[in-house]
């Protein structure tokens, strides 16, 4: 039997010892892993944790990160919790098993430090791994800072594993900039996470020897597009009122309330910045500095960025005049996504604010304040104006002459 | 199977071998096992073959190592007697005969359209070792 750790009600984590903290509270059955920079202190921490007795399950050291989600496939398929982490050119290699993962409607939890994708290779934090992996069948939410990431994975061993749901979950969190900065983090005692997350209930095990099952059967033009269309249905109508639940609970249990989005001064906002990971916290602070200045600013952050909360968006943003979309991945010839996403969100909803794309933070590039009131300056002259002052994508923080396309 | 709609599957394609739960399988013969009909113990594969092994129990010291190496659970033992080959679902690899230790083998492939009783007519005889 695992030792329990005593924590004190506010720990000094970094985003990477708060995923490994939930991690081991969880009491997984098999880590699977492959260490890559900047999310190897999860899976380090974590295998400190089982080597000081703190965790009873297996820790299986493998060959690459394709192999690493293999092995969480294989486990997650024989009956068991499973989780890892990955980021940037690991999660790449990972991608072939995500689509696995999914398909075959394995609960895993993959912690997602994110980081830039090479070339030029880049170890620092941007979206372009989160990017990737955004059409992969996947829950994905998205950490603006360490609490968070640790409040998020205990949230999502709950919602993966939920019978209704069976589906696998990325927790996100920014290279470097949430992953080793350490801040204080309020904490659940190991009983009260565990019992939060609750025993791990087997579906369709494959070791259940009284009804054996087949995973990863193959399906042709008469099957596929069933199989694909089941996940699909239980991605859009499924997954978001179990996601509702155990935020619901999870607020009953700590206090702290999670929302599909984070709705930061929007009701009465005239411009809002809708952004993800640590970026959310920024324009927060910049949107307060500029409200003391009577100017009328919110920010939106997205939570849960798959499956993408249409209305719950729409609805924050149905008072605003102006969205300055945040996309921190170069978009490879067109508009980043969130720009896609929210144009998408906003254009059949009653509100049809003016609508502009910002690529910025590209392989750890600082996003200042000083960007951001300019970028909030930008909005307001397009809800002045009623229509886009600027380019409807916009570099910020490139060096050389201005880049703005469209 | 009937053509079922995308609301009428287990989640993940998942697949069982057996329609309800069921217990000392592993004493169970393959043949009195209840089988569903995704698992492919009624599915006839037989025709992927082009060579076919034919087994000539004369040689046969039922040794088992064509059993237990053979990938597609087409060796039919009982009691620890080889008894023969399901030709449903041999795809006909060859690696019994390759595991086969008796001089000469008690299996060997030949081709698939080939009589049986003509193939263990023409048997080879055994190899006797150089002195």
């Amino acid at each position: 039997m695992a030792d329990k750790m005593d924590l004190l009600d506010v720990e000094v984590w970094d985003g990477n010892m708060a995923a490994s903290q939930a991690m081991r509270q969880a009491q997984i059955d098999v880590v699977a892993a492959y260490p890559i920079t900047p999310s190897t202190p999860v899976v380090e921490n974590y295998a400190g944790f089982l080597a000081n007795g703190y965790i009873d399950g297996e820790f299986v050291m493998v060959e690459s990160e394709h192999a690493a989600m293999s092995g969480c496939i294989g486990a997650a398929a024989a009956g068991g919790r499973v989780a890892t982490a990955t980021s940037s050119q690991g999660f790449d290699l990972m991608v072939e098993t995500l689509y696995q993962a999914s398909g075959m409607r394995l609960p895993i939890i993959l912690n997602v430090v994110n980081r830039a994708l090479a070339a030029p290779l880049n170890v620092n934090g941007d979206h372009s791994d989160m990017y990737l992996g955004r059409d992969s069948g996947w829950i994905q939410f998205n950490a603006y800072n360490a609490q968070d990431a640790y409040d998020l994975n205990l949230i999502a061993f709950r919602v993966a594993e939920d019978h209704k749901v069976r589906l696998p979950a990325m927790i996100h969190q920014d290279g470097f900039m949430t992953s080793h900065t350490a801040e204080g983090v309020l904490t659940l005692s190991d009983d009260d996470a565990y019992n939060f997350i609750g025993d791990y209930k087997p579906m369709n095990a494959m070791l259940d020897f009284e009804k054996p099952a087949t995973y990863g059967v193959q399906t042709e033009e008469d099957w596929h597009f069933e199989h694909k269309a089941r996940q699909h249905n239980d991605l859009m109508t499924k997954v978001n009122p179990v996601i509702q639940e155990v935020f619901d609970a999870f607020e009953k249990e700590t206090g702290r309330k999670f929302d599909f989005v984070t709705n930061h001064n929007l009701d009465d906002a005239d411009v809002a910045i809708v952004a993800m990971g640590t970026t959310v916290d920024t324009a927060m602070l910049v949107a307060d500095q500029l409200r003391e200045e009577g100017k009328k600013v919110g920010v939106l952050g997205l939570r849960v960025i798959r499956p993408f909360p249409f209305e719950k968006l729409a609805a924050a943003l149905s008072n605003v005049k102006a969205v300055c979309c945040m996309d921190r991945s170069a978009p490879g010839g067109t508009v980043g996504m969130l720009y896609n996403e929210i144009c998408g969100a906003m254009y059949n909803s009653a509100n049809h604010p003016v609508i502009t794309g910002y690529v910025y933070g590209l392989g750890g590039r600082d996003m200042t304040v000083e960007y951001l009131k300019g970028i909030f300056a930008d909005g307001e002259a397009n809800a002045a104006a009623g229509k886009p002052t600027t380019p409807l994508q916009q570099f910020i923080g490139v060096r050389g002459p201005k880049l703005n396309f469209l | 199977m009937a053509n079922k709609g995308w609301d009428e599957f287990d989640a993940g394609a998942i697949l069982f071998s057996f329609n309800d739960k069921v217990d000392n399988i592993a004493t169970t013969l393959a043949e009195d096992r209840p089988y569903s009909p995704s698992n492919s113990f009624t599915a006839s594969v037989g025709d992927w073959r082009i060579e076919k092994p034919i087994f000539n129990k004369d040689y046969c010291i039922d040794c088992q190592f064509c059993w237990i190496y053979c990938p597609d659970v087409s060796i039919i033992a009982r009691d620890k007697k080889m008894i023969g080959i399901d030709f449903d679902h041999c795809k006909g690899c060859g690696i019994c005969v390759e595991v086969c230790p008796t001089n000469p083998k008690s299996l060997l492939m030949f081709d698939e359209h080939k009589d049986d009783d003509e193939c263990l007519a023409g048997w080879p005889e055994k190899d006797e070792k150089e002195k």
